[in-house]
């Protein structure tokens, strides 16, 4: 379905017809077509143009009215869903089913089944809960005008409080993905240590004095360079006269050399 | 002798306490008398407050909460009886309308809220500087529709009175949260039941799903 994968591209007023095929442009009809929401939908569309009665649906017209939007849609590279192509099968099989003589051996006082009886049921039973969706969009509508106080802050609202390892571990992961691609490279590189690695780290934050985390997580080519490097940040704070500082909550995380035993 | 004198003088100062705190209770008693006569509908109730105070507590707490508070959480809160609580909102809801004021108190999904009133949308959206935008599509509307009236309710069953794939819409919905999953149907399959959340009576504005109106009522308005 068209608006279904794009369902807020497109606007509606319940108070029109849902579609008027009178577009002047090929985009115009575009829209409009894609404003049917399912075959019923078009179906009693066309009943309703044709103005014929719904217990009385002239079937070979609208099976031709309906074919002809099909292709319609077709000719505007709209991709015709499945469910509009198994409607008009369906028609196609009513209208035949109504073409082909009695069989003369049944006996008179047997009423034949109406064709269209199972389709004129399930339009009338379609069209209640199209009607419904309307009320509910007229409910909708109502309630937009009515307004709520914003949010109070508590210890359930408070990000800060609710803020935990889980976020940290969120953005790693995102830079595992991103490296993803490179690891089918990896059998090309060479590995580097945990001990290479610290002295690598221990090098940067002494030239470097401050050294962003991410920017050097950032650096490394392979999943596993990813995870050595995370270790040895761990390692390196846990040895080393290194600190790990955080401005702000959530903001980026430095490492930084810690001269003379001052600290920060 | 010291120690001696510091215990007489807290006697009395319990004792001249509960002199003050009896006074006060007169007083509070006798206003509360007269609010009340005020209030000629208001029941009978044992209550350690007032009918006034009540109705106070009531409209902060309603006020604070996220959701529309039930008269039960109400309750429980504030140790009373439910029709107490029952009392206080009506009595609530009167004084707002009583003096024409911008807010109401709704019943929504079974609980109180605080809100604006519908006339006022205008100048609200004027300072919010919102618009009001159609949120779901017609597909989504029409699923929403169907699953509103036939809940608990497969996807096939679904597909079956659409007439189309409603997956999309289906996942807008719980996205949404409108919609919740209502466990498996004992069927081939074990298909996935579905049906409408308590937000859903949220942003349409419904005390409950009886509020809907009956789908056999659609039958006249279409065709």
């Amino acid at each position: 379905m068209q608006e279904e994968q794009q369902p807020e591209q497109y606007t509606f007023d319940f108070h029109k017809e849902t579609a008027e095929i009178s577009a002047g442009s090929s985009d115009e009809l575009k829209l409009k077509l894609g404003e049917f929401a399912g075959p019923l939908d078009l179906l009693l569309f066309l009943i309703r143009q044709e103005q014929a009665n719904i217990f009385d649906i002239p079937i070979a017209k609208i099976t031709d009215e309906y074919v002809k939007y099909i292709r319609l849609m077709k000719s505007l590279d709209i991709a015709v869903a499945a469910d509009f192509l198994v409607m008009a099968a369906t028609l196609i099989e009513i209208k035949s089913k109504m073409l082909l003589p009695r069989d003369p051996s049944a006996p008179e006082e047997e009423e034949m089944d109406d064709p269209r009886k199972e389709l004129v049921d399930r339009l009338l039973e379609y069209e209640k809960f199209k009607a419904a969706a309307g009320m509910l969009h007229e409910k909708t509508t109502v309630e937009q005008a009515v307004f709520q106080r914003g949010k109070i802050e508590s210890d359930d609202s408070n990000a800060e409080i609710n803020a935990s390892v889980f976020d940290i571990i969120t953005v790693f992961q995102k830079i595992l993905l991103r490296h993803r691609d490179e690891i089918k490279m990896e059998i090309a590189r060479e590995e580097i240590s945990l001990s290479d690695m610290i002295k690598t780290l221990k090098r940067r934050i002494f030239e470097e004095t401050e050294l962003n985390i991410l920017a050097f997580f950032e650096e490394m080519h392979s999943k596993r360079e990813l995870v050595t490097a995370f270790i040895a940040v761990l390692e390196i704070v846990r040895t080393e006269s290194v600190k790990l500082i955080q401005k702000k909550t959530f903001g980026e995380i430095i490492l930084k050399a810690v001269t003379n035993g001052t600290g920060n | 002798m010291e120690p001696e004198t510091e215990i007489e003088t807290e006697i009395e100062a319990e004792v001249e306490t509960d002199a003050e705190t009896e006074v006060e209770a007169e007083i509070e008693t006798k206003a509360e008398a007269e609010v009340e006569a005020e209030i000629e509908a208001a029941p009978e109730r044992q209550s350690a407050r007032g009918m006034a105070e009540l109705v106070a507590i009531v409209e902060a707490l309603i006020f604070v909460a996220d959701e529309p508070i039930t008269t039960k959480l109400l309750a429980e809160v504030l140790e009373e009886d439910r029709d107490a609580i029952d009392a206080a909102v009506t009595e609530l809801q009167k004084e707002y309308e009583g003096r024409e004021s911008g807010l109401q108190i709704r019943e929504i999904a079974g609980g109180w809220q605080l809100a604006t009133r519908t006339e006022l949308h205008e100048d609200v959206r004027k300072f919010l500087k919102t618009r009001p935008s159609a949120k779901l599509s017609l597909a989504s509307l029409e699923t929403l529709a169907v699953i509103a009236y036939k809940q608990p309710v497969t996807v096939p069953e679904i597909l079956e009175i659409r007439g189309v794939q409603s997956a999309s819409a289906i996942k807008t919905l719980l996205e949404k949260r409108l919609i919740v999953t209502k466990g498996h149907k004992e069927t081939v399959g074990r298909p996935m039941q579905y049906g409408t959340s308590k937000e859903f009576l949220i942003q349409f504005g419904l005390k409950d799903l009886t509020e809907l109106p009956s789908i056999e009522d659609f039958e006249d308005l279409a065709g």
